[in-house]
């Protein structure tokens, strides 16, 4: 029986990097875990007392007890009453100052280091993976994004169909990746490592493989040899390139890419605003064809039957 | 369900987009429990004309428009979808629990599959279980409770619950023919847009919420009329009982909300079908704007649900604290207080949206404020038993179980309504874990507990307790096994509506979640258990007096179930709560001086009629059958002006007949007073022995 | 703390009411039918958000403001206010009891929104043909849905006037049939009131 209570248990205690959130690799992670604790403590000097008084009263007052008073018309008292609004108001009122600073200070748009420039990542939600695009470096990647540490970068993240949420755990925030509008997310990690990232609002069939690894790599050095890696490949990025890569995939593999087109992430939002390139002329074709009045069958699902 | 469908480009003139592929004919389990629905319904249909009960059926429940009976169809209605809604519970437990890889295709149901499951069941356990269940309670008990013989428009009524029942109707059969949204339950497009989802599931989800939404609204409507207007005499505002009260304030929020699910499911079903921009971001659409008009009725949709179930917990527990509700006064304020900020806090379902720090705090500073008037009424409720006499009933634990259960809720409901914590927390099964807490919690448990606490009332006899309890503890036990391992799943980073994973951590957890699910079901199990037993022992457990509790509100004061008029006279009410003020003052028990003609609707063809008839309607417009949308819509209106014109629309009971039904009352009151001190303790029936 | 409860009754209080008045169903349809208005205010106040957001979105589609005719549409709009009046009167007939002014004026009502709508049906075969549909752009969308919604309320609404014409026709002036009338009365003038939101909002503003 302990043995097996142990065996359960053991998740528990043996993976304790396994909590992400109480796991944190960035700054922005750190805070928001110290926020969540915090916050949590204040509630339970109602929570518990509340809980408290929820066992302790039926108990005491219940029928056949005889030694309670018990007074069948008592039904108002303003000390009770004023203590009733006024512990929950000042609760809120510290909770409500601590969640007006929190939401500026941990707002996803403000930079981490007002003084350093970030690395730029620009991110595609597409059916279903990441696409990655560092305009810098010249290079894509799909389903796997890499930055030095202590380097705050700035993602732009935008969708090109169904809404997504962009979330790396251990780094902290997410954010909506929507079509036709770029969502900007400051993260930054101060620990090496490998973080799991996927999207965290549904977005169809494949949106379980829609998953992605943030290497948060020991220095600029490594940063460098990772970018000349990338730009190795043998596989170019432009518009051709691209609408093939928006058709949907599922349980995608890393991959990487050189950029052909440097405005790419521009022409993916143009297109959802009428803009001109070839990525937004394929669009209104296909809006073009979706316009007869009548239904439109279903690469989707005739792909999708597996 | 079907992923192989024929592709139709254009629809057929007569079956639209209808081909003999949308039948899912390969799937073994769909065809198995489709031969079984529809071999079940012959042989019920069967039996009916067998024992010659059409007639019975027809003139007593399909055309009635006694919100006594409509309350009762639409708590069973509800009861079958719970079931519907809670197979696709268990279906997504045991996947989660056994899909651990890094590729899909693992489990027993394919992401076709499992997507709509969890989409059927938020939609399910939302609109076809909740909602029927506290509009189920509101039809039985608010008009009892107020002293009025009927709602004020019994027709509307009548047309509501079967308007609620094709849309019942419409999600089901898509199971059997074509698929259901695979969306999640509130289709945010672009993923609902046509040219994501093609096919006719997120038509079933658009139609069948649209005329079940009308439903609603009429019904709210209705409701609000009927506490503002029909009161009995002498009842003034702050003399409501408290269950009246918070039905004012959800069919006040049903009133105000639902409009805006109207328009946002109509303007989604515009860029479906005609091709509009609303939604679409090509085009001039904005998505964004859906989000804020499904969560602008969505989050008043919360508390339409909780508000009536705080209303039960505060009943329950004056009636079984043998005390007056302590706080009446503030308890009303602050449901008031809740109706009017649910509308100020809607923006906190999508903080992760990228709305400016300064608006998401505002959102967030309100969502917190909703729970000081919360917290008042745990309090209040508290604060009723202090000093009291509990009673230990199957309701008083239902009632214990939510203290326990929704606390917790509550805690971490406020952990979410920081902007900066719900950038992590977001989209998490920490959220899935929240507001099954709140919902299970608060709504669940307070209409089990009002179920069991006007089941005598509806039908005459008691249930079981010994079984009230066991269903109750297995809940509030399955509740916390099955979710708190959500909350660790969530700290883990696990986010919703997955299919697979390829975390073996994880594992452990859903497959302790699963457990939980496993005893949710023998909660139901022994729940429906207690249905068949209370039916199956109904002579023993009679409720002679129609007051089986010692209550202390009207609708005890009549008989259980009460007569069609539900009050032979009506009240004159002088305290809040009346039952006890007679019983006080030695007047309770005995019959009016003398009896007048009363003043009755009468039974309805045309709200069967015309809500069966949005079915066909409902069902045209899913399919494209352009024709048969235009005949139904048609034969709507014609029913309605029939009815508008030549339908006799009210009757008067003569007084004879209300002395014959009086005389066997107060004969069956005299008899269950004096055999009451016999009844088994255990059933908890003390109330004649109740000293003041 | 016994403040709250209530006084001893008095002698003969039985706990019933001594004497049932009757209940004013008239009233309560009334009531009921302002409750309606208010969920269709609801219900215009969303479309009209829509219409907020959506106003600029025109994409590729031609601009409101090259379309739009205020002169087309204030005589639009003098029609409906027209109407209103019109029915103004016939309820004073109905009140007075005098059939053929009821009718008289409730035709020129039925005229008038007719009017309303053939005209609108106009505006709309003439944008469409100058590219501005409901499925061109966004703002277009909203557009139509918006005005298209009015629209429907104004046809049900004359629907529904020729309905209680023939209730009149059969059963004349009697309560139910001043009830029907009431609601009719309050549905027209808050449609009116809703499309001088409509004309403010969608035209002149779009103007100016």
């Amino acid at each position: 029986m302990l043995k097996r209570l142990s065996l359960g248990l053991m998740p528990l205690f043996l993976t304790g990097c396994e909590w992400r959130l109480f796991d944190p690799k960035g700054p922005i992670a750190s805070d928001i875990m110290w926020l969540i604790i915090g916050t949590a403590a204040i509630m339970l000097v109602v929570v518990v007392p509340v809980t408290i008084m929820g066992i302790v009263f039926p108990w005491r007052y219940r029928k056949g007890n005889g030694k309670q008073p018990y007074e069948p018309d008592w039904e108002h008292s303003n000390t009770i009453e004023a203590y009733v609004w006024a512990i929950p108001v000042v609760i809120i009122l510290i909770l409500g100052v601590i969640t007006w600073y929190s939401s500026h200070a941990l707002d996803p748009r403000k930079p981490i280091d007002e003084d350093k420039p970030a690395l730029v990542v620009q991110v595609v939600a597409l059916d279903w993976k990441w696409l990655f695009i560092y305009p810098e470096q010249n290079i894509a990647t799909v389903n796997e994004v890499a930055f030095p540490v202590d380097q705050q970068v700035q993602f732009l993240i935008t969708s090109d169909n169904a809404m997504n949420s962009f979330f790396i755990p251990n780094l902290g925030s997410q954010i909506y990746a929507m079509a036709g509008m770029e969502n900007r997310l400051y993260l930054k990690a101060n620990q090496q490592g490998v973080y799991d990232g996927f999207s965290a609002n549904y977005s169809g069939f494949g949106f379980s493989g829609m998953k992605f690894k943030a290497h948060a790599l020991a220095n600029d050095q490594a940063f460098d040899e990772w970018v000349q890696e990338v730009a190795a490949s043998p596989d170019a990025l432009g518009d051709e390139e691209y609408l093939k890569l928006r058709e949907k995939t599922r349980d995608v593999p890393p991959a990487y890419f050189t950029l052909d087109n440097p405005l790419l992430f521009s022409d993916i939002i143009d297109q959802y605003a009428g803009g001109l390139g070839e990525v937004s002329k394929q669009r209104l074709q296909r809006r073009s064809e979706s316009v007869l009045h009548s239904i439109i069958k279903n690469n989707e699902t005739s792909e999708g039957g597996h | 369900m079907s992923s192989n469908h024929t592709i139709v480009t254009d629809p057929h003139p007569i079956l639209g987009r209808f081909t003999l592929d949308s039948i899912p004919y390969e799937d073994p389990i769909l065809l198995t429990t489709f031969m079984v629905v529809v071999i079940g319904s012959i042989g019920i249909f069967g039996a009916v004309l067998y024992f010659g009960k059409l007639k019975y059926i027809w003139d007593e429940w399909l055309t009635t428009v006694d919100h006594k009976k409509i309350g009762i169809m639409y708590v069973l209605a509800a009861i079958i979808m719970l079931l519907r809604g809670f197979s696709d519970a268990l279906l997504m437990r045991s996947q989660q629990a056994v899909a651990v890889s890094s590729e899909s295709g693992v489990g027993y149901l394919p992401p076709e599959h499992y997507d709509q499951i969890f989409t059927a069941h938020g939609v399910i356990m939302i609109f076809f279980v909740a909602m029927p269940l506290i509009i189920g309670l509101m039809n039985l008990v608010v008009p009892l409770q107020i002293g009025a013989r009927d709602v004020a428009f019994p027709f509307l009524n009548s047309l509501s619950f079967w308007l609620f029942i094709s849309a019942a109707l419409m999600i089901n059969i898509s199971l059997f023919l074509g698929e259901f949204a695979a969306t999640g339950w509130l289709a945010y497009p672009p993923l609902s847009g046509i040219e994501s989802s093609p096919w006719v599931g997120v038509d079933y989800w658009m139609w069948a919420l649209q005329i079940s939404g009308i439903g609603t609204m009429i019904s709210g409507v209705n409701f609000v009329v009927t506490i503002l207007r029909m009161r009995a005499p002498g009842m003034k505002l702050m003399q409501m009982p408290v269950f009246t009260w918070t039905a004012l304030c959800a069919n006040i929020l049903i009133a105000v909300a639902f409009p805006i699910l109207t328009v946002c499911i109509s303007l989604l079903t515009l860029d479906r079908y005609i091709d509009t921009n609303f939604f679409t971001p090509a085009g001039g659409g904005n998505q964004m704007m859906y989000v804020n008009l499904i969560w602008a009725w969505g989050h008043p949709e919360v508390y339409i649900l909780v508000l009536p179930a705080f209303g039960v917990f505060s009943e329950v527990t004056a009636t079984f604290s043998r005390k007056r509700l302590f706080g009446y006064t503030s308890l009303v304020w602050a449901t008031l207080c809740i109706t009017i900020l649910s509308f100020c806090v809607w923006l906190h379902h999508f903080f992760t949206m990228g709305g400016g720090a300064s608006v998401n705090a505002f959102f967030g500073i309100a969502t917190m404020i909703i729970s000081i008037p919360t917290g008042v009424k745990l309090f209040n409720w508290l604060f009723t038993m202090y000093k009291g006499q509990v009673e230990y009933t199957s309701t008083m634990w239902w009632t214990m179980g939510f203290y326990l259960v929704f606390t917790f809720g509550g805690l971490t409901g406020v952990m979410l309504a920081i902007p900066a914590a719900d950038y992590v927390l977001h989209n998490s099964l920490f959220l899935v874990a929240h507001f099954h807490n709140v919902i299970i919690g608060g709504v669940i448990f307070g209409l089990f507990a009002g179920i069991a606490y006007w089941f005598p009332k509806a039908t005459g006899y008691t249930m079981d307790e010994t079984l009230g309890k066991w269903a109750a503890g297995l809940w509030t036990l399955g509740f916390f096994v099955a979710f708190m391992p959500l909350y660790i799943l969530g700290f883990m980073g696990m986010t919703r509506r997955l299919n697979y994973y390829d975390n073996p951590v994880w594992n452990f957890w859903l497959l302790v979640a699963a457990g939980g699910a496993v005893i949710v079901l023998c909660a139901i199990l022994v729940q429906l258990y207690q249905i068949f037993a209370a039916i199956r022992d109904q002579d023993k457990n009679r409720d002679w007096t129609g007051d089986p509790w010692d209550g202390r509100t009207l609708e005890w004061c009549t008989s259980s179930p009460p007569p069609f008029y539900n009050f032979a006279v009506l009240p004159d009410v002088r305290d809040r709560d009346h039952l006890t003020y007679l019983k006080k003052h030695g007047l309770d028990g005995k019959p009016p001086p003398k009896y007048e003609p009363i003043h009755m609707p009468t039974n309805s063809w045309a709200g069967v009629g015309i809500g069966m008839l949005s079915l066909p309607f409902g069902l045209a417009m899913i399919w494209y059958v352009w024709w048969l949308a235009i005949i139904s819509f048609l034969a709507m209106i014609g029913c309605f002006l029939a009815w508008n014109f030549f339908a006799k629309k009210d009757y008067w009971v003569p007084v004879e007949e209300i002395e014959a039904i009086e005389k066997k009352r107060w004969e069956d009151y005299a008899l269950g007073r004096n055999y009451q001190p016999d009844v088994d303790p255990a059933q908890g029936n003390t109330s004649s022995t109740v000293s003041l | 703390m016994s403040d709250f409860i209530s006084p001893v009754p008095e002698e003969g209080y039985t706990g019933y009411v001594k004497e049932e008045h009757h209940h004013d169903m008239g009233g309560d349809t009334i009531f009921g039918f302002w409750i309606y208005i208010l969920t269709d205010c609801l219900l215009f106040a969303s479309i009209f958000a829509t219409y907020a957001v959506l106003r600029g979105n025109f994409v590729d589609a031609p601009l409101a403001i090259e379309l739009f005719e205020l002169d087309y549409v204030a005589m639009e709009t003098a029609l409906l206010l027209v109407s209103s009046f019109t029915f103004g009167v016939a309820m004073l007939g109905a009140n007075a009891g005098n059939k053929r002014q009821l009718y008289i004026w409730l035709g020129a009502t039925f005229a008038l929104g007719l009017g309303f709508l053939v005209m609108e049906v106009k505006e709309f075969i003439h944008l469409s043909h100058v590219g501005a549909t409901p499925w061109s752009a966004g703002a277009w969308s909203a557009f139509y849905g918006l005005i298209g919604t009015h629209g429907l309320h104004v046809f049900f609404g004359m629907l529904w006037l020729v309905a209680i014409v023939f209730h009149l026709r059969r059963d004349g002036i009697t309560a139910d049939n001043k009830v029907r009338l009431m609601c009719l009365s309050l549905f027209w003038h808050f449609l009116d009131i809703i499309w001088i939101c409509v004309f403010s909002v969608v035209y002149l503003m779009e103007m100016v």
